[in-house]
């Protein structure tokens, strides 16, 4: 077995080899004069990574690069947002939509520390990313400097990787190793703290080599042809098969592959938040959403299946709730890129470590062309109990409060499923996830693992930077939109062109809700009180239009999607609205609750 | 504190590349799961540029097994091993400090030495260090024997461990790092030259 290869209770013992490429890549530079400083050395890596945009925000350490900046203006976007932890969740924003690595500048001390929630949401989340630090002098380091905070250590346990550079010679390696990191394998967040003395140190800068390969990292493990044998067989014999996907189809670029493997094996598939659009929300195979808050059948049935494939995805605890009664009666086959992943939560009785873009077709190959006609039966039978328990009124509600789906319904036909959704986290989050239609990949932007309030709508601004061509709504409660609202500086600076729906229930509306259900209507602190958002918005000289009415409704998403650039549409829902369905913490995902 | 009857103590062995701030990478992997680390020696390997830590924890397998994956995911660490005790060959070195003038008086040092496995490592007029290698209950033997006697200080080494399976890594660390050398360690070299750098 190759280093760093897994062993598992499935997997034979093999010999370990360790294995090495025939040439490195990266070559010292060479002992002559000075032709760059390490800040212009940083600019000009990131030109040669192909980055096109930073999101960022100046301080006193890392004055150097900015100042170097200043010369590369025509070729580099620098995106000054309002606060360090809105400059990383937007390059987060730009790198789900984009599929290339957000950079993010900051300088030391508070500048640092407010990139860490971010970081701990791209880690969680697989997000690509470059974040470039700058910090106090090398030698000033350990002494309580002013502005110094142990940034590495603060960030070891929310990075892939982080490296601190004291030097302007380590500058070059550092990076391509950063980029490098960041990108391959499972994705995640790197974190380059660069002291001001290697930022404004002349050095001989060689011409600069992308890493393509570390020692000690092997990104992809190696695919076992007689796993995927294994798990063709497993599948080719089921009766009630199942398939759930998460992000990393969309990160392997897996999609077709995806598809193909589905629509030959006919197995309905249910996603995960951060898989969903990897396949139309409309394709007949796509039956829903998993988890907590997912569609009552994907969760009903996960129960009953008697293979479960799980492509990509990390059976977090929102999705399967109580483990020791998860699909105890399916056998589990599990592709996962991240050998750390298989037989974490969930017993696998076949590993299939490697990239889902190469091992997809494998297994395809191998699979007989099937249909699962009384097993696609089921799925509908729940589907059509959820929709007339629960999603009818949701979407088409006959009472007089609006309802969050009902905004979701509207925009969808006035959206087509083309535009990219991205939501905070909450009540909004869940209805958004369930109810907005996708019709292409990439269009489901939120914090799905950190569950990060705060997130939507400095996401949506990358994610606008990341796919200029696509429109981008970011639908945001009236709880999250006040942890960044700042940001609303970034767009009127830009003028770069969000749609923000604040669906204003007047309460932390999920928190109420489980306090409503699991603690005796105890509303504790979680009526939040909201400013006059659309006056707020044309304080930042953004358009706006607040709806209390069902009948003004359509026109002002209408009037929200038509008008150039950004707008800020409140909608005021129903305050007490719960999220249904549910699978109550502690419960199983067949315990799950239509009301 | 009540014990699991499936945990057991087990020897994880990791091979690492020579980085600052590894140590730590590898030590919150314990500490985010609050599983307490009993014994931690990290020291260079046979190889240079190779490091080899070697970590004592107890615990059931299932969890230590996925510690070990999550150890050998990160970036600088090439492979990782764990063993139980049974299946490694391990060691801890004690040091023992005492006055030279009451041992000499009072015990009968030669025999001291003779039943404990232990050597006199350094003899001063003040004090004597005396030294033992073997497993806990070995080196805990002498500090009863010794403690009569005024024991001035004791300090025990963390384990190093040896897995028994005889095919090693050796052979293939050597060729490993024949064929991709070790970078060297990048310290921070101004850290003393403060009057040297400008500052702002």
């Amino acid at each position: 077995m190759l280093i760093n290869e897994p062993t598992t209770a499935t997997a034979e013992p093999e010999t370990t080899v360790l294995t090495a490429p025939e040439t490195t890549v990266l070559t010292a530079p060479e002992a002559t004069a000075p032709n760059s400083t390490g800040a212009e050395a940083v600019l000009n890596i990131l030109l040669a990574e192909g980055v096109d945009t930073i999101f960022g925000y100046p301080g006193g350490a890392i004055i150097p690069i900015y100042d170097a900046l200043y010369d590369f203006n025509d070729r580099l976007n620098h995106v000054l947002v309002r606060h360090e932890q809105g400059g990383i969740h937007a390059a987060q924003g730009y790198a789900r939509s984009s599929g290339r690595v957000g950079v993010v500048f900051a300088t030391s001390g508070p500048g640092a520390t407010n990139l860490v929630t971010g970081l701990a949401d791209a880690q969680i989340d697989s997000t690509p990313l470059v974040c470039i630090t700058g910090q106090v002098f090398a030698h000033l380091l350990g002494t309580d400097a002013f502005q110094e905070t142990d940034i590495i250590n603060i960030t070891t346990p929310v990075t892939k990787w982080n490296y601190q550079v004291t030097k302007a010679e380590e500058i070059p390696e550092a990076l391509a190793k950063a980029f490098y990191i960041a990108r391959s394998g499972r994705p995640g967040p790197v974190l380059i703290d660069i002291t001001k003395n290697a930022q404004l140190q002349a050095f001989h800068f060689a011409p600069y080599a992308p890493c393509t390969h570390i020692r000690s990292y092997r990104p992809v493990p190696i695919v076992r042809p007689e796993y995927i044998r294994e798990a063709a067989a497993l599948i080719n014999r089921a009766k009630k098969p199942f398939v759930l996907w998460g992000q990393g189809v969309v990160l392997g670029r897996a999609e077709a592959e995806f598809k193909a493997f589905i629509e030959k094996s006919g197995i309905p598939a249910a996603w995960t938040i951060l898989g969903a659009g990897a396949l139309p929300t409309d394709h007949p195979l796509n039956v829903g959403m998993l988890g907590m808050h997912g569609n009552y059948g994907p969760n009903v049935l996960t129960n009953e299946c008697d293979v479960l494939i799980a492509i990509g995805m990390r059976f977090d605890d929102r999705v399967t709730g109580r483990l020791d009664k998860y699909a105890k009666q399916a056998k589990v086959i599990h592709l996962d890129i991240d050998p750390t992943e298989i037989d974490k939560n969930v017993a696998v009785t076949v590993p299939v470590w490697g990239d889902c873009k190469e091992t997809l077709p494998l297994l395809t190959a191998l699979i007989e062309p099937k249909t699962h006609p009384e097993w696609h039966q089921r799925f509908q039978d729940y589907m059509a109990e959820e929709v007339s328990a629960v999603i009818n009124d949701e979407l088409f509600p006959t009472g007089e409060e609006l309802t969050m789906g009902e905004v979701l319904q509207q925009l969808n036909e006035l959206t087509g499923g083309e535009a990219i959704i991205v939501t905070d986290v909450g009540q909004h989050q869940m209805v958004a996830c369930r109810y907005a239609k996708f019709n292409h990949t990439r269009s489901n932007i939120t914090s799905g693992g950190l569950g990060t309030m705060g997130f939507a709508l400095p996401a949506a601004i990358g994610a606008k930077f990341g796919a200029p061509e696509r429109p981008v709504v970011a639908i945001i409660g009236d709880g999250g939109v006040q942890m960044t609202i700042q940001e609303l500086g970034t767009i009127m600076q830009t003028g770069v062109d969000v749609k923000i729906i604040i669906l204003n229930n007047r309460f932390l509306g999920m928190v109420r809700q489980w306090q409503e259900l699991f603690n005796s209507r105890r509303y504790s602190f979680v009526d939040i009180q909201s400013p006059d958002y659309v006056a707020v918005a044309a304080g930042y000289r953004i358009a706006g239009r607040r709806v209390e009415i069902r009948d003004e409704l359509q026109p002002a998403l209408r009037q929200m999607l038509e008008q150039p650039g950004s707008f800020l549409l409140e909608v005021l829902v129903a305050k007490e609205n719960n999220i249904f369905p549910m699978v109550p913490q502690g419960c199983s995902v067949a315990e799950i609750r239509l009301r | 504190m009540s014990h699991q009857p499936d945990r057991q103590e087990y020897n994880i062995t990791a091979y690492t590349e020579n980085q600052v701030g590894l140590l730590n990478r590898i030590a919150i992997i314990f500490s985010r799961r609050k599983i307490n680390i009993e014994s931690l020696n990290v020291s260079p390997s046979e190889i240079e540029g190779i490091h080899r830590f070697n970590i004592v924890i107890t615990e059931t397998e299932e969890v230590v097994s996925k510690l070990a994956r999550q150890i050998e995911k990160q970036v600088e660490v090439l492979k990782v091993y764990y063993n139980t005790n049974a299946d490694v060959i391990w060691q801890e070195m004690a040091l023992y400090k005492v006055p030279t003038d009451v041992i000499a008086e009072k015990a009968s040092v030669e025999r001291l030495l003779r039943e404990n496995g232990a050597r006199a490592v350094v003899i001063r007029k003040d004090y004597t260090v005396f030294e033992t290698t073997g497993h806990r209950e070995e080196t805990d033997a002498l500090i009863k024997v010794l403690q009569p006697y005024g024991l001035i200080e004791f300090v025990r080494s963390a384990r190093i461990a040896i897995i028994k399976a005889s095919d090693g890594f050796n052979h293939k660390l050597r060729d490993f790092e024949r064929r991709e050398p070790s970078e060297d360690v990048a310290e921070n070299e101004f850290l003393n030259s403060r009057d040297a750098v400008f500052t702002m």
